[in-house]
């Protein structure tokens, strides 16, 4: 047994055959399966297993696009349960992009934000106001609800006011050290629950606690998005989106800037790294990927109020990325989707499966502690204990290996290429 | 608009006075524990609540079992003392299990362990809470109900009179005794001192002979036995509770402690009951002076702009001495 494991570690042959076999086995038995809840889960653990193969970093993608696009929107329209199936997909989408905002705000940059949600409900209201008649009250002309065609353009506006408010907030804030600014996010949240929630009067601009309903939905050269699995590849996209961002910032300037602030802000200062601008920067990256989910999430809901964004649902983002492992990536996007799935797949499965147990008097579970009203407890447990036992998360966060090498290479390929343009004498090189 | 203004002006400076002795109480509990661990002790308002909880359920205790039916006093003064002691229990506790071993660790890991306990406590009162009555919001038994009313109209006329119940006057005598005891202690008592040292330079404290942890466990017993015991008091005052009172009053309270200045006791009593009138102001006024425009709905807004306000223009606070931060 031993020496077949150390065969299929070594060989990628071997691998790549036992994880077509995965995927085919868990897809087959989602196609075929009315309803099967745990079929579907091991489908997209086969996403996690492909993080640990040793395929080359290409072939990985591509596989993960191969079954993200074909193989698990087409495994799952097999049944009945299609749209829940992508519903669930779809939320996972949201709120793996949501966590990787606030992963370079708090894994990045150090910022604890506690009022993170606010950045969502600023998107999804920016959609809301305009693609409903809510507009015309303060904008003259009727010329509200604008056409479902202009949400893709409002994506990026949405992203934009919410990246504007974070640096609204962060302008302030930026006096302010560590733990005061996790007061002082907390507050913002609230504030903007608050005023959201209250916006009628003078104007009505919020629909106050009613909420705006009947949002028009996406429209590309005039097809509706309207069911989960039509939004399911608009959250794909723009996922792709923020994970190429992400990587990208990553390991740029700016995010080894970022990273520099988080390990000693005072020596990150003195290495010539300007505060107020990579932690504006920083703000403004992480909020503006949660308004772009939250313009997803009016689009997809056709409903907005204020009961969205409360504080459970920034705590619930923050529980993500702590469990997943600060600043790492990989680890964002697991805890991301484990929290996810176990919020609104896991939890409500085994809710519904103890009301059956107790119709049939099996056992009796009372209501109070159903699972379904369980989430603060749990995420409380998830943080207290992963903060006691295991701070880097599931998957810690490493810094990429940089290869001596190759920098030496590239240095004196630089030094070269300015002395020969400035010539023997020019002494001085940047 | 100022005549109306003066008009509740009594009646604001009651019930802004009372809800300021609470704040002030609780953010003592918040500025004691960041004095000693430059922690902001999220669960703090949990604990308020938890006492809440507590000295509710020994009171209906009481009553189901018929004890102190004339004596109201006694059981007042008995439910105070069980809340404290849970609450005081209960700190050291969930210092012990949460916060210790992350005493070396980052910040931002002992404030997420933080936040995480605060979830849990609110969720552990509620099936408590919701297993025993089918409810979490509970409404209790309050001793000394009944009303007065101070003639302030007849100072002058261009007051209304107030009102206030017998429980105001104890909710603000029992907190002015509990915060000019814990003056006294830490001013006076050898426990005190050890505690100021402990606070100035843990490490150098530890060298004369001062057991740091027993002092921060001291710390938490009685920062979090003054949080339960105005658990107590509020809910006596308010008669309802639920279990997510704790968050936002504690989110107050915070706010009331950085305005007196974070760490300093005086402060945090001083910024509690400048909070609680400036609310209370901001609750009554608010929509007159905005014309109806923004209402009282707006009053938690409007602490909070204060918070901000003041980490702004002046984060050491408003009795509090700037540090300089060493390198």
């Amino acid at each position: 047994m031993k020496k077949w494991m150390e065969h299929v570690k070594s060989s990628l042959w071997a691998q790549a055959s036992l994880y077509t076999l995965f995927v085919l086995a868990t897809s087959l038995s989602v196609y075929l399966m009315d309803k099967s809840a745990i079929a579907f889960l091991l489908l997209l653990a086969s996403l996690l297993l492909l993080y640990y193969t040793s395929f080359p970093v290409k072939l990985k993608w591509a596989a993960a696009g191969l079954l993200l696009v074909i193989v698990i929107p087409f495994a799952t329209s097999g049944g009945p349960s299609h749209e829940s199936y992508m519903e669930v997909a779809t939320q996972c989408g949201i709120y793996i992009a949501m966590a990787l905002g606030l992963n370079i705000v708090v894994g990045f940059a150090g910022l604890l934000d506690l009022g993170f949600v606010a950045f969502f409900a600023i998107g999804a209201y920016t959609y809301a106001i305009f693609a409903t008649p809510q507009a015309n009250n303060f904008i003259s002309g009727h010329l509200f609800p604008v056409s479902g065609s202009t949400f893709w353009l409002f994506i990026f506006i949405g992203g934009f006011i919410a990246a504007l408010f974070g640096i609204l907030l962060g302008l302030p804030v930026l006096r302010v050290k560590g733990d005061y600014l996790a007061i002082v996010t907390l507050g913002f949240g609230e504030i903007i629950r608050i005023i959201f929630n209250n916006l009628e009067k003078p104007v009505n601009i919020t629909n106050g606690a009613m909420g705006l309903s009947s949002i028009k939905p996406p429209d590309l050269f005039g097809m509706d998005f309207i069911f989960p699995h039509q939004i399911y590849f608009i959250v794909l996209a723009i996922l792709l989106l923020v994970l190429f961002g992400v990587r990208r910032l990553e390991h740029s300037r700016l995010g080894r800037s970022w990273k520099a602030i988080r390990d000693n802000e005072i020596a990150a200062q003195a290495m010539g790294v300007p505060l107020t601008l990579t932690k504006l920067s920083a703000f403004a990256v992480g909020a503006s990927f949660s308004g772009m989910m939250g313009v997803v999430f009016a689009a997809k809901q056709t409903y907005v109020d204020p009961t969205s964004f409360t504080l459970l649902e920034s705590i619930t983002i923050l529980a993500m990325v702590i469990l997943g492992g600060m600043g790492s990536v990989p680890g964002v996007i697991l805890g991301a989707s484990l929290v996810t799935l176990l919020n609104i797949q896991v939890l409500t499965d085994v809710t519904q499966w103890l009301n059956e147990l107790t119709a049939q008097g099996v056992i009796n579970v009372p209501s109070a502690l159903s699972p379904a009203k369980m989430q603060r407890f749990i995420f409380g447990a998830i943080l207290v204990l992963i903060a006691v036992f295991r701070p880097y998360g599931l998957i810690a966060s490493r810094n990429r290996k940089e290869d001596v090498e190759k920098l030496k290479e590239r240095r004196s390929s630089a030094a070269i290429s300015v002395n020969s343009t400035n010539g023997p004498s020019g002494g001085v090189t940047p | 608009m100022v005549s109306s203004i003066l008009h509740s002006l009594p009646q604001v400076l009651v019930d802004g006075l009372t809800l300021g002795a609470v704040y002030a109480v609780v953010a003592l509990g918040y500025t004691m524990v960041y004095g000693i661990l430059e922690l902001i002790n999220f669960a703090h308002g949990e604990i308020f609540m938890t006492g809440a909880y507590v000295g509710t359920a020994v009171l209906f205790g009481f009553h189901a079992l018929g004890w102190f039916e004339g004596a109201g006093w006694i059981a007042y003064m008995l439910i105070l003392a069980a809340a404290m002691l849970f609450t005081g229990l209960l700190g050291v506790g969930i210092e012990r299990v949460a916060y210790r071993p992350l005493r070396k660790a980052p910040k931002l890991i002992s404030l997420i362990s933080a936040i995480g306990v605060s979830f849990l406590l609110q969720d552990f009162v509620r099936f408590i809470a919701e297993l025993r009555t089918g409810n979490y919001i509970v409404t209790g038994i309050t001793l000394y109900n009944d009303n007065h009313k101070i003639a302030t109209s007849s100072v002058s006329g261009v007051f209304g009179d107030a009102f206030l119940k017998t429980n105001t006057i104890i909710v603000f005598i029992v907190a002015v005794l509990m915060m000019v005891g814990l003056d006294m202690f830490s001013k006076r008592s050898k426990w005190g001192v050890a505690m100021r040292a402990v606070a100035q330079d843990r490490e150098t404290a530890s060298l004369m002979s001062i057991n740091v942890n027993k002092v921060i466990a001291l710390t938490f017993f009685i920062g979090s036995a003054l949080g339960g015991a105005t658990g107590v008091l509020f809910a006596q005052q308010y008669a309802t509770i639920d279990p997510f009172i704790g968050y936002i009053l504690g989110l107050k309270a915070f706010t009331a402690a950085v305005l007196g200045g974070i760490g300093n006791i005086r402060g945090a009593m001083f910024g509690g009951l400048l909070i609680g009138l400036l609310e209370m102001f901001a609750a009554a006024n608010l929509g007159l002076i905005t014309h109806g425009n923004f209402g009282a709905e707006y009053k938690d807004v409007f602490t909070f702009l204060i918070l901000i306000l003041v980490l702004i223009f002046k984060p050491q606070g408003l009795l509090g001495k700037a540090v300089k931060e060493k390198v």
